[in-house]
């Protein structure tokens, strides 16, 4: 079986894998991270988000295989020194989760929008998250977190000046 | 340290973000299939992939054989191990119930029915054991369509029950024929069809078990709902002592009624948990939560609605035929009883008559689904309102305000024999009007209309009631259900005066840690953050009744308000005698006891429970605790109501609809808390335009499922909707001591005619009066060719 060797949440995993691992199942049979949930089985949902050398993948569509090399943030791995990355806080603020299971991938794809878009407006927001299904919150409030999560995220870095 | 913190004076009414979302927020989470356990197996099921077939044979020794298998059983092979599924209601004197195994022995009767199960090292082993299972089978002919399941000469989906006819009732108030004759009465007449819907909670079911043979004790994770009727019926399927059975429902991925059902997994698991000596984990994939979960709806109504010309309404009647598909689940044969109330809505009926047949069909069975009944209920008489106003030719709105029950008159006893204690149409209508430009909308609407442009607006209303917080346990019993509808809290102020408090209702993402914590926080006048809320495990809550039915605020958080009281009393006897006062001349107010006219001195109820734990110094007949139970059954419901007002933009040359605006004015009574009132009134507004524009499970001609992955069933993205303008009035419900109503159904009860009601709007210059949903494009342009559908 061929070995991987995936840095996930800033700690290296090597695992021998079966070719068809999925790298959802990769980080949560293999790397104990099941912080990172399965929704679907065809790519639908993006509950099982992450981020791979930091852009968001749905973590069933790909093979744990193709991630050899790389750097994985998941879901768990996002707060630094116990505090709430923005976005993470935004959603808290602003009640953009209810039972909680589409959260993971919704945060994940929500950094990563931020990260390419500091300034999206509501429009943007949604199409950004079109491929993450949420049944709890009518999205009002995740596209409220997310938006108040940009104006947090813009101003926090204004000052310092180059922060990724 | 919060023993001597002054408690703020009010935590109800706060927009408390909640503590339940640091845990969920990073992954700490516990969802049942995370588990994992020593030695644990996995269970793959065997699906039929035919929708009516004889069992023939299966023969499971193939799998035994493939690699990581541990066992394989076929449906047979486990009969003895267990009895028939459990259904909780019996709806009338007719009803037939057939036997319902959790595997299937005779037939499969549903794509997705259960015939063998195979367990193995792993997940992926157990799930490619499946293909070497043999099963041979004889097929018969798929029961689809619910009348032709009805008529002479259909396939039966169960030997034992004629025609496929589950039951039927009938309920008379008034002389319905009576209201139709005269000179000026309008009779209009239309049939809706409520389509089936598949809930789709965003977490998959999941069950793990865990037995000890040699005490007889199980225990069982579950996505469920209700942990207090798994444990019960579990333990009554499969014949073990119901205290040796343990059900935890760790954090749940959403619910929305299909995890409130006793489902075949759920006594699967741990029968073979027992059986092998090892723990057993089943998690279901999506398509089979599409296939293998409770779907919602499936309804044909057709209804008669009697006024006089000048706008009054008189009689209602609605005649239900309703899809139980292949087998009754926990509640499906009560779905309409549920809803059989709502038809009047909120207007003031001389008569009303309904009839309700239940058909089997080799279909998945349906189910509770968020509002179960009632949406059914409200959507046909907001529709069956507009086509009234359009035949009367009396503005929509104007018709409603004619004909619903004027805020003096409450209590208000419908027709239904139903008393509604409180409400105040006219505010919630007037604030939703505001908000929404009603005037300015109809005078755009009349500007396009005129310029013949492509893009019509419609705007649609509903103007709804609904009954939840189920619900008084006499009430039941006379309905024929086999439970009760109380809840039970336990309020226990410890040592070091932190607060617990258990409540029998299991939460699913509606946040009862926190709005709990804020109800008994003000019960007991101390700090919020003392308060911790103990849930979904029956070994540290045994008694309870679960959440569905908006039931949780209404008649658990009134629990805990009847249990704090309990433990206030409990501590004014000690604390009196701490002050050396009589118990009659204490007081208690935000937290502290004193002495009537002497400010000064007090003891918080903090110190009281310290004081009372070492029991140094107790009075007489006191016991050194300060803990309290207290179970509540409501008296009756409690009545929500609302303003729902949608503009949809229709595009005629696509058959397009886009939501353009959307206001929701809720009377939801006293808000514990907004933020968690307002998600629930989003999501439900978000479900019910999921029916009317998006959703549908639909079945072929042969019995499959068409709708089996998120691909082909079509939950709306953050992209299909738009934002919602929600806001409230507050009419405390009169009886009970919070004055709350329910809120998690009113959105999805709400939604769905005012958007089907918007879509119709926007096309009667068409000729159009209705659109199936849900109203696709393709559905909306049909009906814009060929005028009526």
């Amino acid at each position: 079986m061929p070995r991987v060797r995936v840095t996930v949440d800033g700690t290296v995993q090597e695992h021998e894998v079966e070719p068809r691992l999925l790298l959802v199942h990769f980080l949560r049979d293999l790397a104990g991270r099941v912080g990172t949930p399965v929704g679907c089985d065809t790519s639908n949902c993006g509950a099982c988000t992450v981020l791979v050398d930091g852009a968001s993948v749905k973590s069933c569509s790909v093979l744990a295989v193709q991630v050899d090399g790389s750097d994985v943030t998941t879901i768990e791995g996002l707060a630094t020194d116990g505090r709430f990355h923005p976005v993470q806080e935004a959603f808290h603020e602003n009640h953009g989760l209810q039972c909680g299971y589409c959260t993971p991938g919704m945060v994940m794809a929500s950094v990563d929008l931020l990260s390419t878009n500091p300034d999206p407006d509501e429009q943007q927001v949604r199409e950004a998250l079109e491929g993450n299904l949420c049944r709890c919150t009518g999205y009002h409030n995740i596209v409220r977190a997310v938006l108040a999560a940009a104006r947090t995220m813009r101003s926090d870095a204004s000052p310092v000046g180059g922060q990724a | 340290m919060t023993a001597t913190q002054a408690a703020p004076t009010r935590w109800v009414g706060l927009p408390q973000p909640r503590r339940e979302d640091a845990r969920l927020l990073t992954g700490q989470t516990s969802w049942t299939d995370n588990i994992r356990l020593p030695r644990m197996l996995h269970a793959a099921i065997l699906r039929s992939p035919m929708a009516h077939a004889r069992i023939v044979s299966v023969d499971v020794s193939a799998a035994l054989e493939r690699p990581g298998v541990v066992a394989a059983f076929s449906g047979a092979d486990l009969a003895g191990a267990w009895s028939s599924l459990p259904t909780a209601w019996t709806v009338s004197p007719d009803m037939k119930s057939p036997p319902h195994l959790p595997l299937a022995t005779d037939k499969a009767r549903h794509v997705g029915d259960g015939v063998a199960v195979v367990v193995a090292t792993s997940r992926d082993a157990a799930a490619d054991a499946l293909e070497a299972i043999d099963v041979e089978y004889e097929p018969l002919p798929a029961v689809i369509d619910m009348e032709a399941a009805l008529a002479e000469g259909s396939a039966l989906v169960h030997d034992e029950v004629p025609g496929n006819l589950c039951f039927t009732w009938r309920e008379d108030h008034g002389d319905y024929a009576a209201t139709t004759t005269g000179d000026d009465v309008v009779v209009v007449r239309r049939r809706y069809v409520n389509q089936r819907l598949i809930p789709t909670p965003m977490e998959p079911r999941a069950v793990v078990a865990s037995a000890t043979p040699s005490t007889g004790e199980v225990t069982i994770w579950s996505s469920t709902q209700v942990p207090h009727f798994v444990r019960i019926f579990v333990a009554l399927n499969a014949g073990w002592p119901e205290h040796k059975v343990r059900v935890i429902a760790p954090d749940v991925g959403g619910g929305f009624g299909s995890k409130l059902d006793v489902y075949a997994e759920e006594v699967i698991v741990p029968v073979l948990a027992t059986r092998l000596g090892r723990p057993v984990a089943w998690t279901e994939s999506r398509s089979e939560n599409c296939q293998a979960t409770i779907h919602g709806r499936d309804l044909i109504q057709d209804v008669e609605i009697s006024a006089t010309r000048d706008g009054r309404v008189r009689g209602l009647k609605v005649d239900l035929t309703t899809d139980m598909g292949a087998y009754l689940q926990l509640l499906t044969p009560s779905i309409p009883l549920l809803g059989r109330y709502m038809y009047p809505g909120i207007y003031r009926f001389e008569a009303h008559t309904l009839t309700c047949r239940g058909v089997f069909t080799t279909k998945t069975p349906t189910d509770a689904y968020r509002g179960a009944g009632r949406p059914e209920a409200t959507f046909v008489i907001e529709r069956i309102m507009d086509e009234l106003a359009a035949e009367l030719g009396i503005e929509p709105l104007e018709l409603r305000r004619r004909n619903w029950i004027p805020h003096d008159q409450f209590p208000y006893t419908s027709v239904c024999g139903l008393e509604y204690d409180s409400g105040n149409y006219e505010a919630a209508t007037d604030k939703a009007t505001d908000l929404f430009g009603y005037d300015e909308l109809r005078a755009e609407q009349a500007r396009r209309r005129e310029s013949g442009d492509p893009v019509q607006l419609g705007i649609g209303i509903s103007t709804y009631t609904e009954m939840c917080g189920l619900a008084p346990s006499r009430w039941l019993g006379r309905e024929g259900y086999v439970a009760g509808g109380w809840e039970a809290a336990t309020v226990r102020v410890t040592l070091t005066g932190q607060v617990e408090v258990v409540v029998g209702t299991s939460p699913h993402g509606q946040g009862h840690g926190t709005t709990f914590a804020q109800v008994a926080a003000d019960a007991l006048g101390v700090p919020y953050e003392s308060v911790e809320v103990v849930y979904g495990d029956t070994s540290r809550a045994p008694m309870g009744l679960d959440t569905y039915g908006s039931r949780s605020l209404a008649v658990g958080g009134v629990a805990i308000v009847r249990a704090a009281e309990k433990v206030v009393e409990q501590a004014r006897a000690v604390a009196a005698h701490l002050l050396e006062a009589d118990p009659r001349d204490v007081e208690f107010e935000a937290g502290t006891f004193r002495v009537r006219g002497t400010p000064g001195e007090g003891r918080t109820i903090q110190e009281v429970a310290g004081a009372a734990f070492v029991a140094h110094d107790l009075p007489e007949g006191v016991e050194p605790f300060l803990a309290a139970t207290a179970v509540l059954d409501p008296e009756t419901f409690s009545f929500p109501h609302g303003t729902h007002l949608c503009a949809v933009e229709v595009d005629t040359e696509t058959g397009f609809v886009r939501i353009r605006s959307y206001v929701a004015v809720d009377d939801v009574g006293t808000v514990v808390n907004p933020l968690v009132v307002e998600g629930q009134v989003h999501g439900g507004i978000t479900q019910g335009v999921a029916q009317a524009l998006f959703e549908e499970a639909f079945y072929d001609d042969d019995g499959n499922l068409l709708t089996s992955t998120l691909v082909d069933y079509t939950v709306p993205s953050s992209a299909d909707v738009p934002s919602w303008t929600v806001d409230r009035t507050e009419t405390p419900a009169t009886t009970n001591p919070l004055g709350v109503k329910g809120v998690g159904e009113t959105g999805a009860i709400a939604s769905t005619p005012a958007v089907v009601n918007a879509v119709v709007d926007a096309l009667r210059p068409y000729g159009v009066t209705d659109v199936r949903m849900p109203c696709t494009p393709e559905r909306v342009w049909r009906a814009i060719q060929g005028g009526t559908q």
